[in-house]
């Protein structure tokens, strides 16, 4: 089933507002991946659909999320599964020929899913990582048994009783750490590294490239990073 | 040689036998392995699909600590391999970024330069120690021993580049060094599904059968994997992949570590093999029997 994307014109020029402040965060984001802005060579070969373990069960392949994206339709890749389908396997950044970064480009969209409010309507699956974060934040390692509870509550507690018998064995061979897990000295560290990391996660709007008309199609990426001072130069 | 030790938050719990494995192989063969004091969870796939300098920072706090200890980090953990070298690289890349990870680590006096090197256990075995010296270690040859090599998706793959992303086979070569027959095994680095299992069963279940099916169909009398995420993919979930295939045979997926501590004449006790949810087949208790044999000798 693919999603039905609130945007019908794809006039480059005419986007609504919305499609183009997503396009704007989003084209923010590619340009902190080291050879982000590869994604304009993408030739449509659909070797990284065709990598991709799961691309089966998505409802956009990898190879459609770029031609949405040049389309100028970020909003419907957002409202995909796709996005949180894909397992960061890398299979599709290792063979894409033409260098192009699938997997990370799917982390930031994830994230900006996040930042925008745009989430799976039906399935939990985004609710996951936001579990995580929040356990790390509190106690600075993972804790297996707290994530699993707090999630299948979250989501779907009948997954709990059909889970049980399985956590039963795991407690018998001690598999199942019922204390979270304790930093011993470093977690006031951990916690202020945190707290600084996230004032400076705000994009900062001087590296954001301007929303223009020719942000859309195939000379999208290359006009937005010939134009930022920044472009990252990566080895060929 | 010495190295800072990055256990990661699985080993410390569902898979401490992957823990305790690893120690009582690296003691063995006189590899000493400093425990990062601690170390805070890398952020994993998770971590980074919600915020990035946060996550990069929680991790890069890992690689400032072994660059303070001057040593090369060693990280079993498949997701946790793969994210410390991600973080490495991308602070490489980007000093905006580095800029940033640093300023957020400067306020515990932390700093991150980019002098680690990051570390899989199995290339450290490979690469530091070397074959002839692992061969001429073995107590208890794995002869007759038909093993898939399973290396997940990870390890090979992104920043990773000690072995070829799509055939791997430094965990061929260890293996056949210890006389154990590697059976051919397409699926080596195809994903298990990782965190799916939890958010989408039925589409993980279906990656873990089709691991399975081609484990079994060649052959193989077990699995061997170097992350605790495919270990417990593959060991957890017989039952819901025989809804799928229900051919599907109780076929053990075990650590490399534990099927090598065994070969290296460890006991059987300290490498916990009673551990996984699939019951030990005859096969391996006949070589532990040996193993004890041996050690006992
Ligand atoms: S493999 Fe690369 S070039 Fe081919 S469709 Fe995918 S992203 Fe585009
Ligand atoms: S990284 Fe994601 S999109 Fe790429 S092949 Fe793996 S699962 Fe598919
Ligand atoms: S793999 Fe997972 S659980 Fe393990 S340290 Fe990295 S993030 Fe924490
Ligand atoms: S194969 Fe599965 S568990 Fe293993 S590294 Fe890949 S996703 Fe993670």
């Amino acid at each position: 089933m693919v999603p039905k994307s609130p945007v019908h014109n794809h006039t480059p020029g005419k986007l609504p507002l919305r499609e183009r402040a997503l396009r704007k965060a989003f084209l923010q984001r590619i340009h902190d991946i080291p050879g982000g802005e590869k994604l304009h060579r993408c030739i449509q070969c659909g070797t990284c659909s065709g990598s991709c373990p799961v691309s089966w069960a998505m409802d956009l392949m990898p190879r459609e999320l770029i031609a949405h994206f040049r389309a100028g339709d970020i909003e419907s890749i957002l409202h995909s599964r796709t996005i949180w389908l894909c397992a960061s396997c890398y299979a599709c950044t290792e063979r894409c020929p033409q260098g192009i970064r699938v997997t990370d480009i799917i982390y930031s969209l994830k994230r900006l899913a996040i930042d925008s409010n745009i989430t799976l309507e039906h399935d939990g699956a985004h609710k996951l990582p936001q579990i995580f974060v929040d356990i790390i934040n509190k106690y600075g390692r993972n804790h297996e048994l707290g994530l699993m509870m707090r999630y299948y509550l979250r989501t779907n507690p009948l997954q709990l009783l059909r889970m049980a018998s399985l956590g039963l064995a795991m407690m018998k061979r001690r598999r199942i750490t019922f204390a979270p897990p304790r930093v011993e000295k470093a977690l006031k560290d951990i916690r202020t590294i945190i707290a600084h990391a996230e004032r400076l996660e705000v994009p900062k709007e001087i590296f954001s490239p301007e929303y223009r008309p020719d942000t859309v199609g195939y000379r999208a990426i290359d006009k937005v990073s010939s134009r930022s001072s920044k472009s990252p130069s990566t080895t060929e | 040689m010495t190295y800072a030790y990055y256990p990661g938050c699985s080993l410390e719990s569902s898979s401490r036998m992957y823990d305790s494995s690893l120690r009582e192989v690296f003691r063995c063969l006189d590899l000493e392995l400093v425990e990062l004091e601690d170390w805070n969870c890398c952020g994993a796939t998770a971590y980074f699909s919600v915020k990035e300098t946060v996550s990069l920072a929680v991790s890069a706090r890992n690689l400032a600590l072994a660059e303070r200890a001057e040593l090369d980090i060693v990280a079993p953990c498949s997701s946790c391999f793969t994210i410390l070298l991600k973080t490495h690289h991308m602070l490489e890349g980007n000093t905006e970024l580095s800029d940033k990870i640093n300023e957020a680590l400067g306020a515990v006096n932390l700093s991150y330069k980019g002098n680690v090197r990051v570390r899989h256990p199995l290339e450290v075995l490979v690469n530091d120690v070397g074959l002839e010296k692992i061969r001429d270690a073995v107590k208890v040859p794995l002869d007759g021993f038909a093993i898939a090599p399973y290396y997940g998706c990870q390890i090979a793959r992104g920043e990773s580049s000690f072995d070829d992303s799509e055939d791997p086979v430094f965990m061929d070569r260890l293996f056949s060094t210890l006389g154990a027959r590697l059976v051919y095994f397409p699926h080596k680095v195809r994903c298990c599904g990782g965190m799916l299992m939890y958010t989408w069963e039925d589409i993980a279940v279906r990656l873990v059968a089709d691991l399975m099916r081609c484990a079994q169909e060649n052959g193989a009398h077990l699995i061997l994997t170097t992350c605790p995420m495919c270990h417990a993919n593959l060991d957890l979930h017989l039952e819901h992949v025989r809804k799928v295939y229900p051919e599907a045979k109780p076929t053990s997926t075990y650590f490399f570590t534990q099927l090598l501590g065994l070969a290296l004449g460890i006991p059987a006790e300290k490498l916990g093999f009673d551990l996984n949810y699939i019951p030990i087949d005859q096969r391996l208790k006949d070589l532990i029997q040996r193993t004890t044999e041996v050690t006992h000798a």
